[in-house]
């Protein structure tokens, strides 16, 4: 079974939310951590996994044999992405415009392009304690982050409760990283920021049928418009953590929630077990 | 005309509450607002629409059945699999690339326009602001952000503005990349916690990659004052001017809560907004 986490506006309190459920799921069984905001991983501060593996994720990308070329044009023409420029003595290759779409080396008149591989961020896995965990690190300056994105979650153990921490915003990066789970947790703040943002991302997650529930987090009491949103969306509330000092200092140093409020973890049993209700599915049992 | 972007790596570090206070404190300028994909500033400011049109993304494969022969070559060519196999394309798979149309023997693909967002020019008390609502789901973030900035630069010229504040996205991709190009200052907004000054690195080296001079704003300083010393450290050793230490103010909890800018609260965390301002426009008339 697959949960991600999602939240449109950043800062909410994603990463928070689904380290604890994993730390939470793992004394009962399997779990992987699959961190996907590849342009800025957090989990392994809370985590600290002892990482052992690393691998390289590539896309591809257009060589340009320059001694074939004719500079005909005809592959600045068909690129939608205006990747490639034609000069007076060469054709240049912009990469990180480059969507590895093929239309240069399939539509060549002269075969003078052929793909090649570029190297996008690296993917990292390890262990911590019984967590499984891997996360994608974009590498900077580089644009696109789904493909990275889709080579962590390739990671996905069949038989485990995989669990998704996914980039903010709503867009594509987001779709990649929600796409396919069983069940979304969307965490919001009661703040405007954080209901409109949750609306947006409630609409993507809709659109993509996947079932989903929220989390309220720095909760002050006074969540009313959430709650509002949520009965009219009928969508389920499933958890409400208060606004804790000693919890946002516990965050800033790396320390999970459960470590710093031991009682919290009740709080995530109860969530896993409600996902996992919600889901239809089998998954470790809470 | 000079323009300035604020960053933040992760994500609610204080971006738009700090961006809503400067479009109070500044005068004669633009605000833009380019976290297309969960925009927020106008909530804070209270736009009055003056005009708004559809935002074109990539166009959308769309395949003629009447003239398919059903030789499948666009399946196999498209590199997004967006092509299913009863020869729909899933939209939401299709990035536009055109390979289809392009290889389709029977000329049976059609490039079909795509509407992927919104843009509106709209008023403020503080001036204009250029903002985005970017569909659910959908690519092309950082299309949508070019055409944002280009409209608050065509905007700033039209009616003789000497600034544009640009509100940016979390993160340091698409989107984040397409604010970046042609800036004359990058304000980092970061806070005192791990996750943050990992994220602000990353932000930095992203400012580096592009050749933009950056400045660094500690957010909720005193929340965990060992780690803002050592922001501190890494801002110094990397020679990134930290132009303002904010306390942490409940009232900026309340003032988002009512939508309105902080500093129109007043008190001690509005004068260091305020100060905040006075460096950077120092910073920023010296480049």
């Amino acid at each position: 079974m697959i949960v991600a986490v999602a939240s449109g506006k950043g800062g909410t309190g994603k990463t928070t939310v689904s380290t604890s459920l994993a730390l939470v799921a793992a004394e009962k069984g399997k779990v992987c951590f699959l961190d996907c905001d590849v342009e800025e991983p957090n989990a392994h501060i809370i985590l600290k996994p002892r990482l052992s593996g690393q691998e390289a994720v590539r896309v591809r990308v257009p060589v340009i044999e320059q001694e074939r070329c004719t500079l005909c044009g005809r592959c600045a023409d068909v690129c939608a992405f205006h990747a490639l420029v034609v000069l007076p003595q060469e054709v240049m290759v912009f990469s990180p415009m480059c969507h590895g779409c093929g239309g240069c080396w399939h539509l060549c008149p002269a075969g003078a392009i052929h793909p090649g591989w570029r190297e996008i961020g690296q993917m990292e896995e390890g262990e911590c304690g019984k967590i499984r965990f891997v996360h994608g690190r974009l590498k900077v300056g580089e644009a696109m982050s789904p493909p990275l994105i889709r080579a962590v979650k390739q990671r996905a153990q069949a038989g485990a409760l995989n669990i998704v921490d996914a980039p903010p915003g709503t867009s594509c990066p987001v779709v990649a990283a929600v796409e396919g789970a069983d069940f979304c947790l969307l965490v919001t703040e009661p703040t405007p920021f954080g209901l409109h943002d949750l609306e947006l991302a409630w609409e993507m997650v809709s659109q993509l049928g996947i079932p989903c529930g929220v989390v309220v987090n720095r909760s002050d009491g006074r969540d009313e418009p959430v709650e509002e949103f949520c009965r009219t969306r009928n969508l389920p509330l499933l958890m409400r953590l208060p606004l804790d000092r000693d919890v946002a200092r516990g965050y800033a140093r790396g320390i999970p929630p459960i470590a710093v409020h031991p009682a919290w973890k009740g709080h995530f049993r109860e969530l896993l077990h409600a996902i996992s209700e919600r889901a239809g599915l089998k998954c470790a049992k809470s | 005309m000079r323009e300035i972007v604020i960053l933040s790596g992760k994500g609610g570090t204080g971006k738009t509450t700090i961006s809503g206070s400067l479009a109070v404190l500044a005068s004669n300028k633009v605000m833009a607002d380019c976290d297309v994909d969960a925009a927020n500033l106008h909530l804070l400011l209270k736009p009055v629409t003056r005009s708004s049109f559809p935002f074109y993304g990539m166009p959308k494969a769309r395949i003629n059945r009447e003239k398919c022969l059903e030789c499948y070559l666009c399946v196999f060519r498209c590199a997004f699999e967006a092509i299913e196999p009863g020869l729909v394309v899933n939209e939401s798979r299709c990035e536009g690339c055109a390979v289809c149309y392009h290889t389709c023997p029977c000329k049976a693909v059609e490039m079909v326009e795509h509407v992927a967002g919104r843009l509106h020019i709209s008023d403020t008390a503080y001036g204009p602001l250029v903002h985005a609502r970017l569909g659910a789901g959908e690519d092309n973030s950082g299309k949508l952000v070019t055409a944002v900035r280009r409209e608050a630069r065509r905007l700033a010229e039209e009616e003789k503005k000497e600034l544009i504040i640009t509100d940016g996205p979390p993160g340091i991709g698409c989107p984040a990349i397409s604010c970046l190009a042609g800036v004359d200052l990058v304000l980092v907004v970061t806070e005192p916690t791990l996750a943050a000054k990992h994220d602000l690195e990353r932000v930095l080296d992203l400012a580096d990659h592009f050749g933009c001079h950056a400045v660094a704003c500690i957010n909720k300083c005193d929340l965990e004052p060992a780690i803002t010393q050592e922001i501190e450290r890494l801002c110094r050793q990397r020679s990134v001017p930290v132009v303002g230490e904010l306390p942490y103010d409940e009232k900026a909890m309340e003032a988002t809560k009512k939508g309105q800018p902080v500093v129109e609260l007043g008190g001690p965390l509005a004068g260091q907004i305020t100060a905040l301002w006075r460096e950077v426009k120092k910073i920023l008339g010296k480049r």
